[in-house]
């Protein structure tokens, strides 16, 4: 029965793949441009996709202030109005995303590099004096004050120390990446409104069939996720290869030493490295809510995991192989859950990882940022 | 978190009042007038032992520091069922102190986040404080099956509000009730309901790939036999259900059946009718809730949720108990049945009942009726009655529609 | 000004000092070097008692849980997993991220040969699932270690999900219900195995603990540690100079499955039940988390690291749903002050060639040797 599901459902699982494989293409950019850049799986991007979708719920529901529905159905919008929403979407989740990486950057990870951070060590300072303030009150407006408080001199304390200019072993940044990612997971789940309950996100789409291919409805959302991809994903790739800052990108990525030599500013290079990934993130959590409507504290982690194995699978540090990575892995995990069943959906994605790194075992186009790595 | 104890705080002020009162007057009336309030919630039919007949109701006492314990998830993937759970039993325990202000209950928590290997340490430590004569949970039905035995082994009674693992009732634990069914009664009642009410053929049943959801799903699977066209699973921490969508799309059956919990009904129906799939949706009990409705929008109207509960009147008093002890919330899943679960214990304490043996006694005997059903137990610890109720989605709210026959 | 060079000092003094005792132990004499440990062997089988000690007592026990319970089913199970892992991540510099699934595969060999499908004693099934664990670090390792650095990491990753998912979904296994009414030990002497008392199961992990650390001393110091450090400080200098690093890297991966399957049966035969969700993929992250927070390489720190990740979010559960929070935080500062780890490893021979001089002068010499035994 199974072998006959697949062909009769094959186009349907096709499109769908398509659009859940564009996503996770958006959220492997990011992986993969900092892979490139610094060698590191930076684990906390999966909250920074989680961070942009709740910036997108905000700008529609409450900057916008569109309802969840209007009478007892969706606030459908439609022509300019629609596109317009669309767009201020977009634009507050790279925005909020972008931002949340370059802060991450600065202070989960430039601390580690060994060259003195203002940023890190303040907002480092003002985490711990909140931390730490939690002991004494539950009052989150208190906490918020005694953290102002302490900001000033534990930060003079943290530069100081992280003046010191030692750069951490490799294996200190995974590790300061998962604290991160699980201190932002757990910020949202607790003092966002809803705490740890599911959000919906407002639906101003109409998911309408835009058109029938060989008897399969292909939705509008689906289209608009697939095309806003590769559209993101062309104008990253001309960033990189034809701008300035690009070639700045593509030397730190090579050579990290030369690149310094040469005067490019490596800390600049890797903040906007960074950036840029927030920013394919941001566009992802936009699109993510564009097909799905929800959000929860968690729901970056799962996603995460199946972007960087997108990202692996493509061949790490490589912005191509990052695109087809992830619609290879969409595709693939909707064709072997109908065949297999839909409780084997994630060991069919690690199967068919472990698959294509035993017959190429840098990923399906190698991995290259800068088109020479070793 | 903060406003449970400014309730209970101005809980305790009232009560504090009451006593002044009654003191000023004679105790004797005092206590006869604001028995009324406890005595509604702590009716205990024939049961309750004579001796302390005349104790049991507003005035009990107690000794200081006696309380019962939540067990369960306050924190992690899980921990909105806890937070629902706790809620629950915090509003019973705030409403009898409320009306006994000799007895002064308090709620201790074990924040287990759902998780086996952080819960017999907690349950040790419950084990070891005396005061706590009763446990609310433990919440899920796998570490139950971790810390069961050693709640049997110290004889502390538990009243889980939530694991329904049909298998759970069997281990000869004397301590286990729960307060609601197990999972094998209510699967032949999803049954007949398709079968008969639904007259489906065609039937596709998803399930969530957990204990609870496969289990029910299981049970359906067998039960409808050839007219399941159509199975499937899904992982419930992802967000796109497409795969089990296009399956369901393509076998089109009348009825669709999923077991799991709200959250993920309220993604999967709005997929399913958004990739066009009319097929009647049916689920059991773990999506009976709010945010089912919250999650699905439009796409709930009409589905059918099943639950061995009846909602009587008195679940409107008790929405409005809920929405006054925490403003602008309303109850969600297994609250009502830890306030039911919680009330059983302040009955055996408001019956005098000072240790533990005293209260798995209590127990043995109690019958009332709850706000979700009338709360009796078996001697395995499973609640009396099989009846099995069908609600159904219409107009944004989830309405009783009956029993199934 | 002076305020910081005071937080100055308080941040390395005492790294100097931990890293100082190691030395300052070796160079007692025998007997009062045996004394000393035997002295902290005996404190540390005390453990359970330590909350009645006055100062100590407060700073380690965790109110709201039972401590005695805290160190039997999570400290003494992270512990001997932090070493298995940090076999494999800190001394052959593989990085492993779904090392939960060999801890998975010894709880369930337990769970099937002593409840599921057979009836065997525990302390027989123990033996097996080491076994057992050790060949699924061998079948994993044999097609994915010629891979390196981080393409290693996600595939280790999607092994740990594979065997948690494929428990989940495989009926034989229990399923999502999982297994229940495991066999635990048997009663050693005065030891009963019983359900309330953690103590005997503490006991028994402690020694447990204390048998991998001798055996991880031998190994470490042997032609195959040697071999691990060349591995793992440069992979291609050590395939020159005649190392098979890939046989050295599967044996480093079998042992560290072996450590692990260990701690699994641990928890199986303490808990008596297990069922996958025991076994999610945040539980890989966080062992690693263990050996690296307590430094990796050094198996001092891969101790304390796993005793501080197990004991911590149970110490502050007065943060209730915060902890997690807490946690999170506290990793990247940790991280950020000292990203060697607690612990850091001492690179002896590194200390050997900036201290060597020629022969002439017989103390550095001697100490050569010491670094390089």
């Amino acid at each position: 029965m199974s072998d006959w599901l697949i062909y009769r459902t094959f186009l349907d699982l096709t499109v769908t793949g398509l659009a859940l494989g564009a996503i996770y293409a958006l959220v492997a950019l990011g992986y993969t441009l900092v892979y490139g850049v610094l060698r590191l799986i930076n684990f906390a991007h999966s909250e920074i996709f989680m961070v942009g979708t709740f910036a997108t719920l905000i700008t529609a529901t409450n900057f916008i202030g569109i309802p969840l529905l209007e009478e007892g159905n969706y606030p459908y919008r439609t022509g300019f109005t629609l596109v317009a929403i669309l767009l201020a979407c977009i634009v507050g989740g790279m925005v909020v995303s972008g931002a949340g990486a370059v802060l991450l950057e600065r202070v989960a990870y430039r601390p580690l590099r060994g060259s003195g951070e203002h940023v890190g060590a303040v907002v480092l300072a003002f985490t711990t004096a909140f931390t730490v303030s939690l002991v004494f009150s539950e009052t989150t407006r208190t906490n918020v004050i005694i953290g102002l408080i302490g900001t000033a001199p534990i930060a003079v304390l943290y530069l100081r120390i992280f003046r010191r200019g030692r750069q951490a072993p490799r294996l200190a940044f995974l590790i300061s990446a998962i604290g991160a990612s699980t201190a932002i997971a757990e910020a949202v789940a607790i003092w966002s409104p809803r705490d740890r309950e599911q959000y919906q996100t407002a639906r101003v789409l109409e998911k309408k069939v835009l058109f029938e291919f060989l008897g399969t409805d292909v939705r509008i959302d689906y289209v608009l996720v697939v095309i806003g991809a590769l559209l993101m994903m062309t104008a990253l790739v001309l960033f990189v290869n034809r701008t300035r800052l690009g070639r700045g990108v593509r030397a730190v990525a090579q050579d990290v030493e030369t690149a310094k030599i040469l005067g490019v500013n490596v800390d600049f290079v890797i903040l906007i490295t960074f950036l840029l990934g927030g920013v394919m993130a941001g566009a992802a959590a936009m699109m993510f809510t564009l097909v799905y409507d929800q959000t929860r504290f968690n729901i970056g982690f799962l996603l995460g995991v199946k972007s960087f194995t997108a990202a692996v699978l493509g061949g790490i540090g490589n912005l191509r192989g990052a695109l087809l990575g992830g619609f290879v892995l969409g595709l693939g995990e909707n064709y072997g859950a109908a065949i297999f069943g839909g409780e084997w959906k994630d060991v069919i994605a690690f199967i068919l990882l472990l698959v294509v790194l035993m017959f190429r075992p840098t990923g399906i186009l190698g991995e290259s940022l800068a088109k020479a790595r070793v | 978190m903060k406003k449970t104890r400014l309730v209970r705080a101005a809980a305790l002020a009232v009560s504090l009042a009451f006593v002044a009162a009654a003191c000023g007057d004679d105790s004797d009336s005092g206590a006869t007038e604001d028995t009324t309030a406890a005595a509604e919630e702590t009716t205990t039919g024939d049961t309750t032992a004579p001796a302390e007949g005349g104790e049991a109701a507003g005035g009990a006492t107690c000794a200081e520091g006696t309380s019962i314990a939540f067990f369960g998830a306050l924190s992690g993937d899980a921990g909105n069922l806890g937070q629902n759970i706790k809620k629950g039993a915090d509003l019973a325990i705030a409403q009898f102190n409320a009306a006994n202000a000799g007895c002064q209950v308090s709620l201790k928590e074990f924040d287990s986040q759902g998780s086996p290997d952080q819960a017999p340490a907690l349950a040790t430590e419950a084990i070891a404080d005396a005061a706590i004569l009763g446990i609310v949970g433990p919440a899920f039905s796998g570490e139950s099956k971790a810390v069961n035995p050693l709640f049997d082994e110290a004889g502390l009674s538990i009243i889980t509000p939530s694991a329904t693992n049909a298998e759970l009732n069997d281990n000869g634990w004397k301590i286990f009730h729960r307060a609601l069914a197990g999972d094998d009664k209510q699967g032949p009642g999803i049954v007949a309901y398709i079968q008969n009410k639904l007259a489906a053929e065609t039937v596709g049943v998803i399930d969530d790939a957990s204990e609870y959801g496969k289990g029910l799903a299981d049970i359906v699977r067998d039960g409808l036999g050839d007219k399941v066209v159509a199975s499937d699973s899904v992982d419930p921490a992802a967000a796109d259900f497409s795969a089990a969508v296009s399956v369901m799309k393509d076998a089109a059956p009348a009825a669709i059946f999923y077991g799991g919990y709200y959250a993920e009904a309220g993604k999967l129906a709005k997929q399913l009718r958004d990739a066009g799939v009319e097929a009647t949706l049916v689920f059991g009990d773990g999506v009976k809730d709010i945010g089912y409705i919250e999650a699905a929008g439009p796409a709930a109207e009409g589905s059918i949720i099943t639950c061995t509960c009846a909602d009587g009147a008195s679940n409107a008093d008790f929405a409005a108990a809920y929405g006054e002890q925490f403003p602008g919330e309303t109850p969600q899943t297994y609250a009502a049945e830890a306030y039911d679960a919680a009330n059983a214990f302040l009955a055996a304490i408001a019956s005098g009942a000072a240790d533990r043996a005293a209260v798995l006694e209590f127990l043995k005997s109690y019958d009332a009726a709850g706000v979700t059903k009338q709360i009796k137990w078996d001697e395995t610890g499973e609640v009396a009655g099989n009846a099995v109720y069908s609600y159904k989605v219409e107009g944004g709210a989830i309405v009783v529609e009956g029993l199934i026959e | 000004m002076s305020l910081s060079g005071t937080f100055k000092d308080l941040t390395s003094k005492p790294a100097r000092a931990i890293s100082g005792v190691g030395e300052r132990i070796g160079e007692m004499p025998t007997v009062s070097r045996w004394s000393l440990i035997a002295l902290f062997i005996v404190s540390m089988y005390l453990m359970p008692w330590w909350p009645e000690v006055p100062v100590l007592g407060w700073l380690v026990d965790t109110p709201g849980t039972s401590f005695e319970g805290v160190i039997t089913d999570k400290v003494v199970i992270y512990v001997l997993v932090a070493l298995g892992l940090n076999v494999v991540v800190g001394l052959a510099g593989l990085l492993d991220l779904g090392y939960v699934g060999f801890y998975a595969v010894g709880a369930y060999t337990v769970g099937v040969l002593s409840s599921q499908h057979a009836n065997l004693p525990w302390l027989v099934c123990v033996p097996i699932a080491v076994l057992v664990s050790m060949a699924a670090g061998v079948i994993l390792g044999t097609p994915t270690l010629r891979l390196r650095g981080d393409y290693l990491a996600i595939v280790t990753l999607g092994f740990g999900e594979i065997i948690r998912i494929s428990a989940n979904n495989a009926e034989w296994l229990g399923g999502s219900r999982g297994i229940s009414k495991i066999a635990k030990p048997p009663n050693i002497g005065p030891l009963k195995f019983g359900i309330l008392d953690a103590k005997p199961y503490f006991f028994l992990g402690l020694t447990f603990i204390i048998v991998v650390v001798f055996l991880l001393r031998r190994l470490e110091n042997s032609r195959v540690g040697r071999a691990w450090n060349a591995v793992r400080e440069d992979e291609d200098a050590a395939e020159l100079m005649g190392v098979n690093t890939f046989k050295f890297k599967l044996w480093a991966f079998a042992i560290g499955a072996a450590i692990g399957g260990l701690a699994g049966t641990l928890y199986a035969g303490k808990v008596r039940f297990i069922n996958p969700s025991n076994f999610p993929l945040q539980l890989s992250i966080l062992f690693l988390a263990a050996v690296v927070l307590g430094g990796t390489g050094n198996m001092w720190g891969a101790i304390l690291g796993g005793a501080v990740v197990a004991w911590m979010p149970e110490r502050f559960r007065g943060f209730a749903d915060k902890r997690v929070f807490v946690f999170g935080v506290a990793l990247v500062l940790v991280m950020v002050f000292r990203p060697q780890g607690l612990i850091p490893r001492k690179i002896r021979k590194e200390r050997w060639l900036v201290n060597w001089k020629p022969p002439e002068s017989t103390p550095q010499s001697g100490e050569a040797e010491v670094g390089r035994g």
